[in-house]
């Protein structure tokens, strides 16, 4: 009887186990949507008030309730494409250099190191260092270009944005490039390919989907920056005209205006920019995930 | 006949690619070294007893320091640990011992939507669920930020540890006639510690520089603060408040706590690195 007892109470105790355990994935399933029906319902009177205006309206007037998002979509936009043209010829190299050139050895801990190293630098700290250095530097380069010379604006903000994203995209693209098989390099080195031949032509057009899709995660990445951003772009809520001009993207509009924005209107509004910063970094880390996944099992 | 010219032109191709990629490489070392030296020589000359044991100042009064960061960043960090780590542990033992099926496949798929959440968006939401209903900014509601950050970080690294577990280390426990929960409890996660550890000093590591999630949550403050239900100061949110300052001192100011905090990162990566080699 007792025996019998003890061995009821232990399934008894696995199956509250295995429940705890699959409530626990519940709970994350559960944060998420949370996390968007929060910034729904708070983004609610904002759309209610301004409606599909707001993502294609051009004056963001907190004073006289104007909210028009569209120059942050275009700052964005244009800050992250620089960004991200920036940073690819190099990620593309590292990603190359470590996984075809200098596969292991001490110059390949250096620049494993140094990759992470620069993945660690907090973005504050990025922005701090490209207030006091980089921007004087852009400053004088714009003066010489005969440029209005602020210093501070997309051009700054996209180039340390770069910096910051290469470690990022470069490990994502070693990591497809690894995937490549080994005997269809071998066959086309043998077939007396030049390793550059090898990796233009046999290489790339193998790895072009993983590739793709490390590209798209690398520019949900830029979009989603917000502290390196915000301290260089200039802060500025007109549409940019040129990429030397100061502006703002989404993330640094709502970290400049959140903590002051007393209205609810006007609070809503900057949740309503942080829905659309969530669906569309959200959309491109998934669709990235996804081509990943299908390229690896296709292959 | 081979036609040489071609071949030498192909190689001369290859050449030029190659000493493209190596100096394009080298190239991504000079930002680095830039940025390290700037925080050294600037944080250096900044650093000295009252730094680390002192408040800040305000403007022309000399022997300010960050004490009160400190504080706040290490307060910060045990509230959002105590969070993310036992959720952390658990959704990753769930996702390793469940590798299929909808429930876990939905799992890790907001798993993953988590670790993309932009950090300015948790911000708003630790706002929106703690600030708001209190009525207060606080440490508390900035921990909270951070957890959701470190969260899928956690989650990660140990899914990958317990995966790596042999199945037969598993069979041998429940061959002995134990029962599910004590295999996992007693084997799988013991076992997979290393893994974790590394997991969880990334993860600190990578929430302690974080700034977006604080501005409207932990705020920051000039004063000393244990309470973990008012708001307090951190390292970066003094950085980012000092950095754009227009006064000498405040900068000075950013540029020794950038280092602190820049010292500190680099050595729980270290860390992490060592745990997980032994």
């Amino acid at each position: 009887m007792g025996a019998q007892n003890f061995i009821r109470l232990t399934e008894a105790k696995d199956l509250i186990f295995k429940k705890v355990l699959g409530l626990c994935g519940l709970i994350v399933i559960g944060l998420v949507l949370g996390i968007f029906l929060t910034l729904l319902s708070k983004a609610a009177l904002s759309m209610e008030h301004t409606g599909l205006a707001f993502l294609y309206q051009t004056v963001w007037d907190p004073v006289r309730e104007h909210f028009g998002a569209l120059p942050f979509f275009v700052g964005t936009m244009i800050t992250s494409i620089l960004a991200l043209s920036i940073s690819i010829p190099f990620s593309f190299a590292l990603a190359i250099f470590l996984g075809e050139y200098v596969k292991d050895g001490p110059w390949s801990s250096v620049f494993n190191t140094a990759l992470d190293l620069l993945a660690g630098i907090p973005s504050i700290i990025y922005g701090f260092w490209g207030l006091f250095v980089l921007v004087p530097i852009v400053r004088s380069f714009e003066s010489a270009m005969g440029v209005l010379p602020h210093g501070v604006g997309i051009f700054s903000s996209a180039i340390v944005l770069a910096v910051m994203i290469i470690p990022y995209s470069a490990s994502i693209s070693r990591e497809v490039i690894s995937l490549v098989p080994e005997d269809i390099k071998e066959a086309a080195l043998s077939l007396g390919a030049t390793p550059f031949e090898c990796i233009t032509k046999v290489i790339f057009p193998y790895a072009k989907s993983g590739i793709f899709a490390g590209v798209l995660m690398s520019f949900g990445r830029a979009i989603s920056e917000t502290m390196a951003v915000t301290m260089l772009i200039g802060n500025s809520n007109k549409i940019p005209t040129s990429i030397f001009s100061p502006a703002n993207t989404l993330a640094s509009i709502i970290a400049n205006e959140f903590a002051e924005a007393s209205e609810e209107l006007y609070l809503s509004s900057l949740v309503e920019l942080a829905l659309v910063l969530f669906f569309v970094t959200a959309a491109f880390s998934l669709i990235g995930r996804i081509i990943i996944k299908k390229w690896v099992l296709d292959k | 006949m081979i036609n040489t010219r071609s071949v030498e032109a192909r190689l001369i191709k290859n050449i030029v690619f190659k000493s493209l990629v190596f100096s394009m490489s080298f190239i991504v070392l000079i930002p680095l070294f830039f940025i390290l030296f700037y925080i050294v020589k600037n944080g250096i000359s900044a650093f000295s007893l009252d730094f680390f044991l002192n408040l800040p100042k305000p403007v022309g009064e000399i022997g300010g320091g960050i004490s009160n960061a400190i504080v706040g960043t290490l307060l910060l960090i045990v509230i959002s640990s105590s969070i993310a780590i036992p959720f952390g542990i658990f959704i990753g033992l769930y996702l390793a011992e469940n590798k299929v099926g909808l429930l876990p496949e939905l799992t890790r798929l907001c798993v993953d939507t988590l670790q993309g959440v932009p950090s300015i968006v948790m911000g708003i939401i630790a706002y929106a669920w703690i600030v708001i209903p209190m009525g207060s900014f606080s440490v508390l509601s900035g921990g909270i930020a951070l957890s959701l950050m470190m969260l899928p970080i956690v989650v990660k690294s140990t899914e990958e540890t317990m995966s790596l577990i042999p199945e037969s280390l598993k069979e041998a426990a429940f061959a002995l006639g134990a029962p599910y929960y004590t295999t996992m409890i007693k084997v799988v996660i013991p076992s997979s510690k290393k893994g974790i550890l590394s997991g969880v000093l990334l993860g600190i590591a990578r929430v302690s520089g974080e700034t977006a999630p604080l501005l409207f949550t932990a705020f920051g403050s000039p004063f000393m603060n244990t309470d973990i239900l008012k708001p307090a100061n951190s390292l970066p949110l003094l950085i980012f408040n000092y950095a754009t300052s227009p006064y000498d001192d405040w900068q000075s100011l950013a540029w020794g706590a950038s280092l602190v905090l820049v010292l500190f990162i680099l050595s729980l990566s270290i860390l992490a690195k060592v745990v997980i080699k032994k």
